[in-house]
């Protein structure tokens, strides 16, 4: 990471942005991108544009495993609760169905159900929320005045300096030469 | 949520006015948000919030001399405190159906009104939830319904359909929560990214998570998207079974029934699009929604509202069947003679009526396009569906077993007012969505334009050049997670 000073202030760029004006152009440049060999990088699209995991050579989500672990804690722990409090604890016995037995299992359905439901939705909504590192208030792309568009009609693609082949001047080359509307690299204070 | 591309040989179009760009239906959407409110909004913003004052005092009453303020008496102890509950929960299922059943379906013209149908569903829930919160006598000991440890050293009983209820309706009001606001991220994002002001930015942009529409993210996105879809579908199955074994598991002729389950899903679903239906009609013209939420969408949903209204129609004929079949003397007495010939014979018309008969107007083209024909039905089935909860509840109470027993039932002043403040609620919360949120989901829509296909603007040219495979030995960010 190159810096430069300007008066007492040192400068320090974090990221470039090249900007796309449709879904496609961002798409195959994000495949020269990938192929190039670069790390950290990303795009940004105001929707999920079909095709990008595989432009960006990413692999699929591993959020089902979470919350299938979420789901199983659900299941287990209604049943847990229902047979100890209504079985052990405090004993209700209610249709002459003996505490513990596999005759009161019917009547649990709907709680066993509803809770892990209930424990899968937390599971993949703060699942989602942790693989994402959301919530990030601050990420260097957000000083580009042009990257409001990318939730609204443009594309984008983001190298960030932290990316081992970073380099300012090639980088930007390198994306400048697939045609896009706009570069720029956004520069950030640095102690 | 991939691009929708219509086909053309089956007259399909596109789900957006043709031509509309990314940026025009931003700007349609997010611009509600961004202007002042028209006047039918504060109009209708101060009507609705005068009944959540009507819904204080009423509930303040209830909660100062206790539940004798309702007409329910014996042998009528469920009526409109629970009919409410039951029309309540059942408006809120077309929201959940629009959003993960259509979803799951892969019906990509859910998006023009998924929002919109989800927020309902989040507002009926609450007015639905007030009601076993505020008849059970003693508010102040509602938290008895939870697995809470006491110092009676008592557990819920868990083989109750009540508290199955408690589970069913309280993990429904989350899960739908959740999903809405999954939802809603991507958008708030675009609100804070188009804000003027310092306020909307903070405010917009503290909602928005720090959403950047990074492809790493919109992949778990997705992904978690298509879960919630996927456990919510299973989940508004069993909210109305559930709510219906309030009633089937008990001996009561009229509740004793095992058609119910089914019988109440579809009776949910299909008052839930006719609420959809008269919100929207209502917003669409009120915001100028016409580019986003078309002829088409309207169509469909009265295309689901005569399914469903089919379903009603057989269940209720079934009813009949059974205990004509059953020769079950209590069942014949409460299905042949007390509910269309009873004292409350009237409920009973108003109940066949609007939900078999006027929805048959939809076979005609020309009706179900109409816009002021599915207005007026809609607000039909809205009436229909209460009075078959109405016929349900109070109808199968007010003459059991014992004709020593039978009374009659009528509503006091303070049963209207609450029935009429939770309206008030529902809109108020309704209003306000429409104006600080955005009402479509834009996020989604825009995945269904043209524009958002890769090949847009490409088709034919150098076709099979697109989507290469990584190349292995470079890697991209094949490493999971890498950022």
């Amino acid at each position: 990471m190159e810096a430069h000073v300007t008066s007492d202030r040192k400068i320090a760029p974090t990221v470039i942005l090249a900007e796309f004006e449709s879904a496609g152009d961002a798409l195959h440049a994000a495949e020269k991108v990938r192929d190039a060999g670069y790390k950290n990088w990303d795009t940004h699209t105001p929707f999920p544009v079909h095709g990008m995991d595989a432009a960006m050579g990413m692999k699929d989500s591993r959020l089902g495993w979470i919350v299938l672990a979420c789901a199983l804690t659900g299941l287990t722990g209604a049943f847990t609760m229902m047979h100890w409090m209504n079985g052990v604890d405090y004993v209700t016995v209610v249709g002459d169905k003996p505490p513990g037995a596999p005759q009161t299992l019917p009547s649990m359905v709907p709680i066993l159900f509803e809770l892990t439901i209930l424990l899968s939705a937390f599971g993949a909504v703060l699942g989602m929320l942790g693989l994402n590192q959301l919530p990030r208030h601050n990420h260097p792309v957000f000083a580009s005045d042009r990257f409001r568009k990318a939730s609204i009609d443009r594309f984008f693609i983001s190298i960030e300096a932290e990316d081992p082949k970073f380099d300012v001047k090639a980088t930007k080359e390198f994306l400048e030469g697939m045609h896009p509307s706009h570069v720029e690299v956004v520069e950030e204070e640095v102690e | 949520m991939a691009y929708y591309e219509p086909i053309t040989e089956l007259g399909e179009a596109h789900l957006v006015q043709k031509g509309s760009t990314l940026a025009e239906v931003t700007d349609d959407i997010a611009g509600v948000t961004e202007k002042p409110a028209p006047r039918g909004w504060w109009i209708a913003f101060l009507l609705a919030f005068s009944f959540v004052g009507v819904f204080g005092l009423c509930v303040g009453y209830l909660f100062y001399r206790g539940v004798g303020v309702w007409g329910n008496t014996s042998p009528v102890f469920w009526a409109w405190d629970i009919t409410n509950f039951v029309w309540w929960v059942g408006i809120g299922h077309a929201g959940t159906l629009i959003s993960a059943i259509l979803f799951i379906f892969r019906q990509k013209w859910r998006t023009a009104i998924n929002r919109f149908a989800e927020a309902m569903t989040i507002f009926a829930v609450i007015c639905a939830l007030i009601y076993p919160g505020i008849h059970v006598g003693r508010p102040w000991l509602l938290f008895w319904v939870f697995p809470l440890p006491n110092q009676m050293t008592l557990w819920p009983n868990f083989k109750s359909p009540l508290l199955w209820d408690v589970f069913a309706v309280g993990t429904y009001f989350t899960v739908s929560l959740l999903f809405w606001f999954v939802g809603l991220i991507p958008d708030l994002a675009t609100l804070r990214d188009r804000s003027m002001t310092k306020t909307r930015r903070t405010v917009y942009g503290f909602l928005a998570l720090g959403w950047r529409g990074s492809n790493q993210h919109w992949r778990n996105y997705e992904r978690a998207y298509l879960i919630l879809a996927a456990i919510s579908t299973p989940l508004v199955l069993s909210v109305h079974s559930v709510v219906s074994m309030d009633f089937a598991t008990s001996v009561i002729p009229g509740w004793h029934t095992t058609i119910f389950p089914p019988y109440f899903v579809a009776g949910a679903i299909f008052s839930g699009f006719a609420m959809v239906e008269t919100v929207l009609l209502i917003a669409r013209s009120v915001f100028k929604l016409h580019r986003v939420v078309l002829m088409r969408h309207l169509e469909l949903m009265n295309k689901f509202i005569l399914f469903t209204s089919l379903l009603v129609g057989y269940a209720y004929s079934m009813e009949f069947f059974i205990a004509w079949y059953s020769d079950n003397p209590y069942e014949m007495a409460h299905f042949l003679h007390n509910r269309p010939a009873g004292p409350f014979w009237w409920a009973w018309v108003w109940m066949m009526v609007p939900n078999t008969l006027i929805p048959q107007l939809y076979w005609s083209k020309k009706m179900r396009t109409s816009i002021p024909v599915m207005f007026v039905v809609s607000i039909f089935v809205n009436i229909g569906m209460w009075f078959e909860r109405f016929v349900i509840i109070v109808l199968s109470l007010n003459r059991d077993f014992l004709p020593s027993s039978w009374g009659y039932y009528r509503p006091t002043i303070i049963d209207v007012g609450t029935y009429m403040g939770t309206f008030g609620v529902f809109f108020t919360l309704f209003l306000l969505f429409m104006r600080w949120l955005p009402m479509v989901a834009m996020s989604e829509v825009k995945g269904t334009l043209p524009q958002a296909d890769p090949h847009y603007g490409h088709r034919g040219d150098k076709h099979g050049e697109h989507h290469s495979e990584p190349v292995a030995a470079k890697g991209g960010l094949a490493a999971e997670g890498a950022e």
